[in-house]
């Protein structure tokens, strides 16, 4: 049981900097979630954690101790790795033992934690066999079985879902977290899967190209992206973007595609006319009412998944949009269908920067 | 020409198929005539080796060659095992196969593990200088025991290991080859286990021990074999390094056996040494096959 702090952290390696100055404070007993695309620095950035790497500058603090100086072993952490890394030579039971065999941990009190471990874990049946003789969940287990048995203050996990299918890997993501609730212990999770991110984590570190772009929990990151990348990259559909300008005073947006679309709450600031993005979740768009008028959308795909269909299409402007509509008896392709974007659902974004807007206070 | 419906289609057919049957039983014989020429052709040596060694000297003197075993097999090996044969009666087979096989023994466990170790080096360790290291031991692959004999055989005067086990063995211990072969299964090795063990805590040498060696076991395995008979066939070397009798090897000692002159060769005596010669590598083939083929069908990675 620990807390985690990296203060500052940098790396580079050569001439390329990949990781710009992240700040993280972890509480006791959390789980936090490090999601972006592949390259974004996620992986070096556990990795730092782990010992694995050193950072260029800046520091790694567990439970208040610098650790940064700190060799992997003696950071009494442990980590579940993408593709297990289970030794092909040793039995499951080995595989689990070897740390605490390590550690000269007395061996009655070995064989006690591996059989509760793997008794926690389900896979009791199978401490005789080798990892090859494993299916890829219970290869899954053994690793986590690994990493728990060491009774670790910090668990990290590098994607290790990411090489099993996807049913399992449902199954594997919540059986994680009744674990990580059950135990108790502060952790780490890297991703690039944000449907895992979003169920996994009490909170979450979306990176992009170096840095934290926005650490808050999941509905947070949801309901209000601290950025373009972020809206873009949480949420699926992704989020549509649409080209604007300032208008009434800072009340309102006026598209690029026509319609004024005025704010539910209060005027951003900033002049007339200012280059603006209003971001809005295929999910919140309606149909608009007969007489409305509305957003033309002119479908070019339709994708009926049953309960809703997903439409592709093109606005006037020739802007690429995506709604969402319940139901399976949508329009379907090369039909225009008039669209309403409800003003409480628009996210406001500088067009420069891409930083959200929020209403003056 | 389209033949009538029915019944000739099927007629037809058949003969078609005779024929195609035909073609293949000629190529059949005509594969196996090459094969049983080729075992021939490697195992009539051996033939006449192992009769030769079972008849009389004058047998063979006088210029026969009998291909089928004669009644004197226990005299020769009797006599080979405990004196030697044809003109080197100096030290017996015994002592000799003994000597060889402690050789081809030592050379092969000190290449594995020296190579082993300069490998492990080479590849998980960033030093300054690592890959200069790497090449200075692949160029010496170019320089065979052949090349620097002269330098060698000074340094082991200088250590005065002439006329014994060691001299015999240093020089040959060294093993480019090896190390070259262990690097490229080492870089195997996925990262994210020496990773593993290093959240596990252990050191360079226990991750040698615990995983890189056991992982490593078919490769030791099968270069155990290639080393072996390398050590087992040396000639030169012993040849120069050793001139005290109990130290000779079976290679070595066969050569000497063999006259030059108008001598008479007393070929059943040598002839059954050379039969004895040949049989520690056959079963070090014959037991490690089975070590390598397991190996080779369950592949752990």
């Amino acid at each position: 049981m620990a807390t985690l702090e990296l203060v500052g952290v940098r790396k580079s390696f050569g001439s390329v900097q990949v990781l710009h100055g992240i700040d993280l404070s972890v509480a006791d007993g959390e789980m936090v979630v490090i999601v972006g695309a592949s390259g974004c620095g996620k992986s070096t950035l556990l990795r730092i954690v782990a010992g694995l790497e050193t950072p260029t500058e800046g520091r790694v603090l567990i439970d208040g101790r610098d650790v940064t100086p700190l060799e992997p072993a003696d950071r009494d952490i442990a980590m579940v790795f993408q593709n297990y890394a289970l030794y092909p030579h040793m039995s499951v039971f080995d595989n689990m033992a070897y740390g605490l065999k390590i550690r000269r941990v007395p061996r009655a009190e070995i064989r006690r934690r591996v059989q509760e471990t793997a008794e926690l874990l389900g896979i009791s049946s199978l401490l005789d066999r080798r990892p090859r003789q494993l299916s890829g969940g219970q290869r899954q287990r053994v690793a986590m079985g690994r990493a728990i048995v060491r009774e670790p203050r910090l668990f990290l996990f590098d994607e290790p879902l990411s090489n099993l299918d996807a049913k399992l890997r449902v199954q594997m993501r919540a059986e994680i977290r009744r674990l990580q609730k059950r135990l108790g212990v502060t952790s780490l999770f890297v991703t690039h899967d944000q449907t895992e991110a979003m169920t996994l984590g009490d909170r979450l570190v979306v990176m992009h190209q170096g840095r934290a772009a926005q650490i808050a929990t999941p509905m947070e990151v949801w309901a209000r992206p601290a950025d373009t990348y972020v809206a873009g990259f949480i949420g699926s559909p992704a989020m549509n973007f649409l080209d604007a300008t300032l208008a009434e005073e800072g009340r309102a947006a006026a598209l690029a595609a026509g319609p004024v679309l005025r704010f539910a709450d209060g005027p951003r600031p900033g002049p007339e006319g200012r280059r603006i993005v209003v971001g809005v979740r295929p999910e919140h768009v309606h149909a608009a009412p007969g007489d409305e008028g509305g957003l033309p959308l002119a479908i070019e795909l339709a994708e009926p998944l049953g309960s809703e269909t997903v439409l592709h299409g093109r606005l006037p402007g020739g802007e690429s949009f995506t709604a969402r509509l319940p139901g399976a008896a949508a329009p379907q392709a090369g039909a225009v269908l008039p669209l309403r974007l409800p003003a409480d659902t628009l996210h406001i974004f500088d067009a420069e920067t891409g930083l959200r807007l929020d209403p003056r206070a | 020409m389209r033949a009538p419906e029915g019944i000739a289609p099927a007629e037809e057919a058949a003969a078609a198929a005779a024929s195609a049957r035909r073609r293949r039983l000629l190529d059949r014989i005509w594969t196996h005539g090459w094969l049983i020429l080729g075992v021939l052709v490697f195992a009539l040596p051996i033939w006449i080796t192992l009769v030769g060694s079972t008849h009389d000297a004058a047998t063979i003197g006088r210029g026969e060659v009998p291909l089928l075993p004669g009644p004197h097999a226990a005299e020769n090996y009797a006599t080979a095992w405990t004196q030697g044969g044809g003109r080197f009666r100096a030290a017996g087979a015994a002592a000799m196969l003994w000597n060889s096989a402690l050789m081809a023994l030592l050379i092969a466990a000190g290449k594995i593990a020296i190579s082993l170790l300069s490998a492990y080096a080479v590849v998980f360790f960033s030093f300054p200088g690592r890959m200069a290291f790497f090449w200075m031991i692949f160029i010496t692959l170019m320089l065979p025991v052949e090349v620097r004999i002269i330098p060698t055989f000074q340094v082991m005067v200088d250590l005065s290991l002439i006329n014994t086990m060691a001299g015999l063995v240093v020089p040959l211990v060294a093993s480019a080859t090896a190390t070259l072969l262990f690097r490229q299964f080492f870089l195997t090795i996925p990262d994210e286990y020496v990773e593993a063990a290093k959240m596990d805590g252990a050191g360079p040498l226990r991750f040698f021990r615990d995983v890189v060696v056991p992982l490593s076991v078919t490769n030791i395995a099968a270069l155990f074999v290639i080393l072996f008979i390398y050590g087992w066939n040396q000639y030169l070397w012993p040849l120069l390094v050793v001139n005290d009798r109990s130290l000779e090897t079976i290679v070595v000692g066969l050569s000497k056996m063999i006259g030059t002159g108008d001598a008479q060769n007393e070929w059943n005596t040598i002839m059954a040494t050379a039969v004895m010669a040949m049989l520690p590598p056959v079963a070090v083939v014959v037991l490690m096959q089975r070590w390598f083929v397991r190996g080779l069908t369950e592949t752990e990675k």
